[in-house]
């Protein structure tokens, strides 16, 4: 069985104006819905207090926020998780805010309703939170410097600017998502975030390669062809290998449970917007950088020998 | 050309393999339930012990799988929860004055393949339940503490010294101390310089004042003591709240992390661990009256109130500290039938307690117990956590005679507050507060659904992409399966090796690389394709499909690993683990994909001298 049987090269860097420029504009949504709505940031990286409580019957909610209420508690959001019978509570940071008052919360409760059942509770601090979110920022900056050093010593600078810019854009469209439909950015979330920094530029050294190793193999190619080339020839491969990785992230977006929905929400967008950038992204940047046969040439008489049979 | 591996190769592969299956397969014979009877202080964890247990078991007709002993700590397993908790019982009402006891998970990993030191991976508490505490240490309440100490040994030296002096007193972090005169001054200053080594001592001539700040040496030293210093002193605490194998360990510079596996009473727990309380014996006052309202304390003395709020003038001079209290144990007073705390003092505070209850028969001593609170508060739209000091006088008691190393305390309210003090003071007072800065909990059937969902989706995952390569790809399909297969194996035999600790983002870790090794076999697999398509020969194909494949696997995988590793250096907690499991799982799926996968091959075609078709 073969899908992907293509004879002739497709030319996809003539449709590079027309894909950066649909690329342009995806991103500029993205950092409008940025700009504008923000991330729906957790309480990993806000602070607050998180609360899960499941009933034997399905929850009256009222008579929950009643309780709240009674407990002097503003602000508190109440609502359903997953089933009728679980209920999720969010208390954000507020005066006298304390590890102690989730145990007050829940004895309220259990008074009020003897089957409540605390299933987990996530208190986070200030200071804490703050700290997550700069480390993390901290960590997108590391990850993105570390591989654009990578890319460039392995490859030429052009590969590792366009690889990166590739690569952000994902990212960008990622968050984008994130802020424009309210999703929660929890700390999973920017795990799942980070990952994709590495695994979406995977995604460009594969092309790279190939272009790469055309430009030594067609001699006398343009160098649009030999891009070409090599898109078309690692087409299946990026196919195949998208699907797999997709089919583990939908078994975790099915089955692994809330914990691992957005998580495996941001791997799907990281995908599939991967591979997009990846081929009609990184390579017209490249392409407009100016990457010439010699950028690669010259790295070939010390480090890498070439020992194919 | 053949494509066959050298015997070496063909043995290293044979050998990991093999390494791989005994260490991923203590995670496959699930737990005992168990309990754990741990020592407290002086007793011993011995065969006598042994023969103890066995006899109180027996004497129940209670049957136990095994008794192991390891350091101050003996296990019992058992084969079903139901003897567990009645051993338990039995245990904890016969042995619980010397030993706590707990119940514990323990994993039942046949003898032989502990030889190895195979274990388990250790399950994070998201998987298994219980509470994770990160407590933050109050940094500048241990330099203040510091600062007064230093004030009041300053007062002590020049007094021994019969230097005269007008005042000592803390202003801003800094200690004056007020000399009369020029003489008196350089007297002073020599004295303090040599005996107060922490200290950086300035001269003001012109106004005979000698200031003292702490040096920067010093600071840094009561720093780290006071992290280490708590961090024993909550262990402590947790060994006496009997919860088996629990974690307390430094983070960073001024934060412990405590994670209590299976622990569902959040509330006592938090409780023991946040409550920074200590008692302070001191003396009353009665030389001067007791000040009217908004009136200032008489100099030396300090305006307490009692639990009826009511004034009571100390003495500033504190007699012990809780620090001082090596022992104590609540009970019933023998003659008031009150509640009360029998505690028992280190030497250094025995004599210092004696000589002051010597010279003081008649006159009054107090109990101070105060505790630390914090409260975060609202101002202009600005979040502040103000610390608050509860200072209370929860005993006055006239000294009869002179108090020797030990003695008792009563005036508590109720058995369980007497309880509660005993165990603060046994456990140790705490060098500066801690705040409970974050707190996560996870029910344990929460846990136990995190682990089936991540299993489940682990293995659906995994299954539809063995159907979809072995349909693609046939025999080749097969060999990447079996690869991606090994990869699952080598990763969880590392991360048991490791003993790293495995939580729910781990396994969505895990998920994802299994996800993203099948890239290197569909990269090898293409290639193979490719290179029959342009007219080479089977075994040619193969050779240059795994040559060629592997430069690019190489690049692809190092930077997802560059990626790996900086989360693991920044990422906190839960990002962590999944980094972990993200940079084991590209080095395995590199070993499975290129050496594993080849050498199934190799087995295949790697005989056949004239190959004309491989099925890929």
């Amino acid at each position: 069985m073969e899908f992907f049987k293509i004879k002739r090269d497709i030319p996809f860097m003539r449709y590079g104006r027309l894909t950066t420029t649909i690329s342009l504009v995806t991103f500029i949504l993205a950092v409008l819905a940025l700009g504008f709505k923000g991330l729906n940031l957790g309480i990993d990286f806000t602070g607050g207090i998180l609360m899960e409580v499941r009933y034997a019957q399905p929850a009256d909610l009222e008579a929950i926020r009643k309780t709240l209420e009674e407990q002097q508690i503003a602000e508190a959001a109440v609502q359903n998780f997953g089933t009728s019978r679980d209920v999720l509570i969010r208390l954000p940071l507020q005066e006298d805010t304390g590890a102690r008052q989730s145990d007050q919360i829940f004895s309220a409760l259990k008074a009020q309703d003897g089957t409540a059942e605390l299933k987990r509770v996530e208190f986070v601090g200030p200071q804490v939170g703050k700290e997550m979110y700069e480390s993390g920022g901290l960590a997108l900056m590391l990850v993105a410097a570390g591989i654009m050093a990578y890319l460039a010593m392995r490859f030429a600078w052009r590969f590792a600017v366009a690889a990166m810019i590739a690569n952000m854009h994902d990212i960008v469209i990622i968050l984008g998502m994130f802020a424009f439909f309210e999703w929660e950015f929890t700390l999973s979330v920017l795990a799942g975030v980070l990952a994709i920094l590495g695994y979406s530029v995977n995604e460009s050294v594969v092309v790279f390669d190939r272009v790469r190793e055309n430009f030594r193999k067609m001699r006398k190619a343009a160098v649009t062809e030999v891009i070409d080339n090599a898109i078309t020839a690692t087409m299946s491969r990026t196919i195949i290998t998208h699907s797999m990785t997709q089919l583990m992230v939908l078994a975790m977006f099915f089955f692994g449970g809330d914990a691992l929905h957005n998580f495996a929400l941001a791997l799907t967008i990281g995908i599939v917007f991967g591979i997009y950038s990846s081929v009609l992204v990184a390579c017209p940047v490249v392409l407009a950088l100016g990457v010439s046969r010699a950028d690669l040439l010259l790295p070939e008489k010390e480090g890498l020998v070439d020992n194919r049979p | 050309m053949r494509n066959r591996f050298p015997l070496w190769k063909n043995l290293m592969v044979a050998a990991v393999l093999i390494l791989g299956i005994i260490y991923a397969l203590p995670n496959f014979f699930g737990e005992d339930p168990s309990v754990q009877l741990s020592a407290v202080r002086a007793a011993k964890v011995d065969d006598s012990l042994k023969v103890q247990v066995q006899g109180l078991l027996d004497a129940v007709g209670l049957k136990a799988k095994a008794l192991e002993m390891a350091d101050k700590r003996m296990l019992i397993r058992f084969s079903d929860t139901d003897s567990q908790l009645k051993a338990s019982d039995v245990l904890n009402e016969k042995l619980g004055e010397a030993y706590t006891v707990a119940l514990n998970l323990a994993p039942s990993t046949p003898s032989w393949l502990r030889a190895f030191g195979a274990k388990p991976m250790y399950l994070g508490l998201d998987l298994r339940g219980g509470v994770h505490f990160l407590l933050q240490v109050d940094m500048d309440a241990a330099v203040k503490q510091a600062e007064d100490r230093y004030a009041e040994d300053a007062r002590s030296l020049l007094r021994e010294n019969k230097i005269r002096y007008q005042s000592v007193e803390k202003q801003n972090g800094v200690i004056q101390v007020r000399l009369p005169d020029s003489n008196t001054l350089s007297q002073a200053q020599v004295l303090l310089k040599r005996e107060l080594r922490g200290l950086q001592i300035d001269v003001k001539d012109s106004e005979n004042l000698l200031e003292g700040r702490l040096s920067e040496v010093e600071r840094r030293e009561i720093k780290r003591f006071a992290v280490a210093q708590n961090t024993t002193t909550l262990r402590n605490r947790v060994n006496e709240l009997g919860v088996a194998e629990p974690v307390i360990q430094q983070q960073g510079e001024d934060r412990i992390v405590v994670q209590l596996p299976g622990v569902q009473d959040t509330a006592r727990a938090k409780e023991i661990l946040g409550a920074t309380a200590t008692l302070e014996f001191r003396l009353v006052d009665n030389e001067h009256p007791v000040p009217a309202e908004g009136e200032k304390a008489p100099l030396g003395s300090h305006l307490y109130r009692d639990r009826q709020n009511r004034p009571v003038l100390l003495e500033r001079k504190i007699i012990v500290t809780g620090d001082q209290v090596v022992d104590a144990a609540s009970g019933i007073d023998q003659q008031g039938g009150q509640p009360a705390v029998y505690v028992t003092l280190n030497s250094v505070g025995a004599k210092k307690m004696g000589d002051t209850t010597r010279e003081n028969v008649g006159r009054a001593m107090a109990v101070v117990y105060i505790e630390n609170k914090s409260e975060t508060k609202e101002v202009n739209g600005q979040k502040v956590t103000t610390k608050k000091k509860v200072e209370e006088v929860i005993n006055i008691a006239t000294i009869r005679d002179r108090f020797s190393k030990r003695f008792q305390i009563t005036g508590l309210d109720s058995t369980e507050e007497a309880r509660n003090l005993a165990l603060l003071l046994r456990a140790g007072a705490l060098a500066a507060p801690v705040d409970i800065v974050e707190e996560r909990t996870v029910g344990p059937s929460m846990g136990k659904e995190n682990i089936d969902r991540g299993v489940k989706s682990n293995g659906y995952g995994f299954i539809a992409i063995a159907v979809f390569m072995i349909l693609y790809y046939r025999a080749f399909g097969m060999f990447s399966i079996l690869a991606l297969g090994t990869n699952v194996l080598l990763l969880v035999a590392v991360l048991s090796l490791l003993q790293a600790t495995l939580t729910l983002p781990g396994l969505a870790g895990i998920a994802l690389t299994v996800g993203m090794a099948i890239d290197a076999n569909v990269l090898i697999n293409e290639r193979i394709r490719e290179e029959l398509r342009v007219g080479s020969t089977p075994h040619a194909a193969i050779h240059a499909g795994y040559e060629r494949a592997f430069a690019t696997i190489l690049d692809s995988n190092v930077t997802t690993f560059v990626a790996g590793v900086a989360l693991f250096l920044l990422g906190a907690g839960p990002v962590r683990g999944f980094a972990l499991v993200l940079c084991i799982g590209i080095l395995t799926s590199m070993f499975s994909a290129v050496l594993v996968s080849r050498a199934l091959v190799n087995f295949t075609y790697g005989r056949q001298r004239k190959l004309v078709k491989i099925a890929v």
